[in-house]
């Protein structure tokens, strides 16, 4: 199309809103025009300058200082325009590449928490007493506060004193493992302890799921004489596909947000053994005062989870299957 | 319905009580140790009824220690309750105005204030740092409130509330002439109590545990909030276990009671939204 013909269609279009508004105000409806803007406009405006100020503003600046080299405490005319040399700097950087390489690693807890989830919420939606007790008890560790749940477990995965170990030892395992001080064991302890806050939320929408199965595809098969497994893998499963995805993705994007609890627990370490972007980010920005690199760390990031919800749209539709 | 008593039920129950203990086992460790004097919090076997019972010069030092929690407590009261009413408020009325009100403009003003929802906050801290040394909101309660108070998550769990609310009955009150605030007020508000609840709820749970934003945005200790007490008084007692666990459990109690009271609204409220704090 050439911009010529754009441009008139363009022109028509306007027209014809305009005399839509027009044609609006004629069939006399009360509630419409500027006395309806101002109301609509007021109304959202504190949420609007909020997240504007608060969200889209910082977003824009940051996308411009990831080409700076600044630090913020040497002022505004020290920033250098160095281009891309922040991302050539930051994929060159083992340390952040060890970070993204945890942060795929723990991605392994999620399938886990959703196997223990779904299984216990099987289990509390039909086979049990005091269906609100459990829940509630499932659900605790994931209201608790992070901080003091790293705190408690700082203690209890302690090499040589902790409860854990001592109970390892005496079942027999003479060299247990050091959990938090051994570089090969610090992300697995960070994943259990992940998995141990996360069940109880997954297990609250899987009940919300599981609600909406209809009853009497259990009771056809139970006619039909379906085992309790079989009614599992071949009912329960395929209908909470679409939770499962659900689950899937907030797992995924809430596990680059697992900062308060390796701030806590292990700082990043040992030797950046749990170091993950995020905490990355959070070094170089307030520990380094590297302004212009974490804004390019903040900048991969984002694209990251940008990828992530485009597949979690697309795959939607494919991957779940009722 | 099965006539007799249902056996296999009972014993479901019985499994999974036994699971329940243990999954709740760190908590429970977590209490009885703060009870005790602290020689006895490694013993092994553990002694989950403390022997020798350390409770009241435990919590003591916590309350009114070097980093005295009784501050922590009325800061993090602070900050989370004037959170809790400005997101509340603010989400309240965005609902109204994307559910209620035709405007132009409004359905794509929704959908960018939706999309922001995607955008990890981790990745805006550092120009929001900086923002805040500017406007002078670094280092001051006003701007750590302000951090939370526009919830994207509020506003559109809200709006789906009104959407369920008649039109007819707005309506029918602007015929009798009342502004849309009054009807926002006195009709729509009340109408959405429910789900004000449970996001209040929600807000506060998160508010009260949050960890980054106090970390990043204070820095005078007499502004601390009881998370990042909880982190500094760990740092400063890191081998005292039984002291740093009476402060686990003094960050942890208040939370687990709102739970316990207002449990159907938080649970129906995560099944809703489906999001995590």
């Amino acid at each position: 199309m050439s911009s010529e013909v754009r441009a008139k269609t363009k022109i028509q279009k306007e027209r014809s809103a305009k005399s839509k508004v027009k044609k609006k105000k004629r069939n006399g409806d009360p509630f419409s025009g500027w006395r309806e803007n101002l109301a609509g406009w007021l109304f959202i405006a504190p949420m609007l300058i909020g997240t504007s100020i608060l969200v889209l503003f910082p977003m824009v600046s940051s996308l411009a200082l990831s080409f700076t080299d600044w630090n913020f405490v040497s002022g505004y005319a020290e920033a250098a325009f160095v281009g891309l040399d922040n991302f050539v700097t930051l994929f060159n950087n083992n340390v952040f590449l060890q970070s993204l390489r945890n942060n795929f690693v723990v991605l392994i807890a999620i399938p886990i928490t959703l196997i223990f989830s779904l299984g216990i919420a099987v289990i509390i939606n039909k086979y049990i007493f005091f269906k609100d007790l459990f829940k509630v008890i499932f659900f605790m560790p994931f209201i608790s506060s992070v901080v003091a749940v790293a705190v408690v477990f700082r203690v209890l995965f302690h090499p040589s004193e902790g409860p854990i170990n001592q109970f390892l030892m005496t079942i027999g395992i003479d060299n247990p493992p050091g959990w938090i001080a051994d570089t090969t064991y610090a992300l697995p302890s960070v994943m259990i302890i992940m998995i141990w806050t996360s069940i109880g939320f997954n297990l609250i929408i899987y009940l919300a799921g599981l609600q909406n199965i209809p009853k009497e595809l259990y009771e056809a098969a139970q006619i039909d004489g379906a085992s309790a497994w079989y009614q599992f893998t071949k009912i329960t499963i395929p209908l909470v596909s679409p939770t499962t995805f659900l689950l899937f993705v907030t797992g995924i994007i809430s596990s680059f947000k697992i900062f308060d609890l390796i701030i806590v627990l292990t700082n990043g370490g040992p030797a950046n053994s749990t170091n993950i972007p995020v905490v990355y980010l959070y070094q170089q920005a307030f520990l380094e005062l590297k302004t212009g690199y974490s804004s390019a760390i903040a900048l991969v990031m984002f694209v990251i989870i940008l990828v992530i919800t485009y597949i979690q749209f697309v795959g939607q539709k494919k991957w779940v299957n009722y | 319905m099965t006539e007799s008593f249902d056996f296999r039920k009972l014993a479901m129950t019985i499994i999974m009580t036994i699971i329940g203990i243990l999954f709740m086992a760190p908590f429970i460790w977590m209490i009885s140790s703060s009870l005790k004097v602290e020689e006895d919090v490694l013993t092994f076997p553990i002694q989950w009824i403390p022997q020798t019972w350390n409770a009241v010069e435990n919590y003591r030092e916590v309350w009114t220690g070097s980093m005295p929690f009784l501050l922590l407590y009325w800061n993090s009261i602070k900050v989370t309750v004037l959170t809790t009413i400005t997101s509340v408020f603010v989400s309240a009325l965005a609902a109204y105005g994307f559910a209620k009100i035709n405007f132009k403009g409004r359905d794509v003003v929704f959908l960018i204030v939706l999309a922001t929802f995607m955008i990890p906050p981790q990745t805006l801290l550092v120009t929001q740092f900086l923002l805040y040394r500017w406007f002078g909101l670094y280092d001051t309660h006003t701007g750590l409130i302000l951090l939370n108070s526009f919830s994207v998550f509020g506003t559109f769990m809200l709006r789906q509330f009104y959407l369920g609310v008649s039109n007819e009955i707005i309506e029918s009150a602007r015929m009798d002439g009342a502004g849309h605030f009054r009807i926002f007020l006195s009709i729509a508000l009340p109408l959405v109590r429910p789900a004000i609840a449970t996001y209040a709820i929600l807000r506060f749970i998160w508010t009260w545990n949050d960890f980054q934003y106090p970390l990043i945005f204070l820095r005078s200790e007499e502004l601390y909030t009881i998370q990042l007490g909880v982190q500094s008084f760990a740092d400063e007692h890191g081998s005292i276990y039984s002291l740093m666990m009476a402060a686990s459990v003094s960050a942890i109690i208040p939370l687990l009671i709102i739970f316990i009271i207002g449990q159907k609204q938080v649970i129906e409220g995560i099944q809703l939204g489906g999001v995590k704090g």
